[in-house]
């Protein structure tokens, strides 16, 4: 087995892993019930199933500087997942207490 | 057939699924959403085909502003009905599609006498290439060979902001609630710099790759009214000499290069060779600044902001 098929295979089994992810996510988005257990599959899953695809990507391109910039976009994409996950449930959440006050 | 193919079909595929549902979704808000999402797969479709300007201008007018823009109208109409499934309306789409479709299809497997894949677009642009002043092809027909088009683009804009303006004093005055979240204000602290980068990083790689005013300009926007939104920004006066300034500045700029053309050199922004670079350069700044201000208005401009 030469190296090459190692890196591939090992790419590839990384990026399987991240769309195994994005599929449960998927489900959990269809099959929960409650606004805030969709938004926690949501968003647990998009974080593990995205730096899994962005492992998978920066091992697949065999380039440090390609693997740099696919880290910085995890980052920022990460960050913003996480905040935007956290906005939407303090909107809701407000939104039913000022229902539940009025 | 190659495996590229797949990921491409599933693209086309999901393209026309979300543009139907988008269509025909039941209430207001889904299809709102589905325009968005609409403009999200668009924009990756132009990434596959090669063509990175279009994509991030899309990415970033097309989902992102339009987005903001469809929200904040979605917030002060009246909650819509679900609407009743008419089997007309579909009907009615779907024999479109299938004429369209057909239509498509007969054009290419027929023989026809001008091959409608051939890249005709390539000769004439990479043969006045040297002449335009910068190295991207796009840059060049969009700034230089078609200039005309630009210009009209920002009138179009500017006629855009003037009708908002018009429209707004007949609106009821909106109070937007207060959203001082620490949160949203230190994710906008992160962000808002990293997107003046880009922006600027994009309007200077516009010479020379993909990039340009429009994609700067949009960036910059979604800063701004990021920034409006939690409040860091104060309000952008109309009455404040620095927003009618910026938002008229690429247009007059335009002018005045047509007008200096015109009356001393070949003919209307038919700009002289040696300074096409440093005119571009300057056109496109302007215009990056009043596509950033004017889009900012149109998305998170209220009424005290426009109507003093």
């Amino acid at each position: 087995m030469t190296p090459g098929t190692l890196v591939d295979i090992l790419s590839w089994t990384l990026m399987a892993a991240g769309i195994c992810f994005y599929l449960t996510g998927a489900l959990g988005l269809l099959r929960f019930s409650d606004f805030y257990c969709r938004l926690h599959a949501v968003t647990k899953t998009d974080t593990l199933g995205l730096g899994f695809l962005a492992l998978g990507l920066a091992i697949a391109s065999g380039s440090l500087r390609a693997a740099c910039y696919i880290f910085l976009i995890y980052l920022i994409a990460m960050a913003s997942a996480a905040v935007n996950g956290q906005l939407l449930a303090r909107y809701k959440l407000e939104q039913e207490q000022s229902q539940d006050d009025s | 057939m190659t495996v590229e193919l797949l990921p491409d079909l599933v693209l086309c595929v999901l393209l026309l699924v979300v543009a139907w549902s988008a269509l025909f979704a039941s209430t207001r808000r889904d299809a709102m959403a589905l325009f968005v999402a609409f403009g999200m797969i668009v924009a990756l479709v132009w990434a596959r085909l090669g063509a990175p300007d279009l994509a991030l201008a899309e990415a970033a007018i097309g989902a992102g502003l339009t987005g903001v823009l469809l929200l904040r109208a979605a917030r002060k109409l009246p909650v819509s009905s679900a609407r009743r499934f008419d089997y007309r309306r579909h009907l009615g789409a779907l024999t479109f599609i299938v004429v369209a479709v057909s239509g498509f299809a007969v054009s290419i497997i027929l023989p026809s006498p001008a091959d409608i894949t051939a890249n005709n677009f390539d000769s004439p642009v990479a043969a006045a290439m040297p002449d335009s002043g910068v190295s991207h092809p796009v840059t060049a027909v969009l700034l230089n060979f078609r200039a005309w088009d630009t210009f009209l683009e920002l009138l179009v804009l500017l006629f855009a902001i003037t009708g908002l303006r018009q429209l707004f004093p007949i609106e009821k005055e909106s109070l937007e609630p207060a959203r001082t979240w620490q949160l949203l204000v230190s994710w906008t602290r992160t962000l808002v710099p990293l997107l003046l980068l880009v922006g600027a990083y994009l309007l200077w790689r516009g010479s020379s790759g993909p990039g340009g005013a429009f994609q700067a300009g949009a960036l910059l926007a979604a800063g701004c009214v990021m920034l409006r939104i939690t409040g860091m920004l104060p309000p952008l006066h109309w009455s404040l000499f620095a927003v009618r300034g910026s938002v008229c500045a690429g247009t007059l700029l335009f002018l005045c290069t047509a007008v200096l053309t015109h009356s001393l050199g070949a003919g209307w922004l038919d700009y002289p060779e040696a300074h096409a670079g440093t005119l571009i350069l300057m056109i496109e700044t302007l215009a990056t600044l009043s596509i950033a201000i004017i889009l900012t208005l149109l998305v998170a401009g209220e009424r005290k902001d426009l109507c003093s």
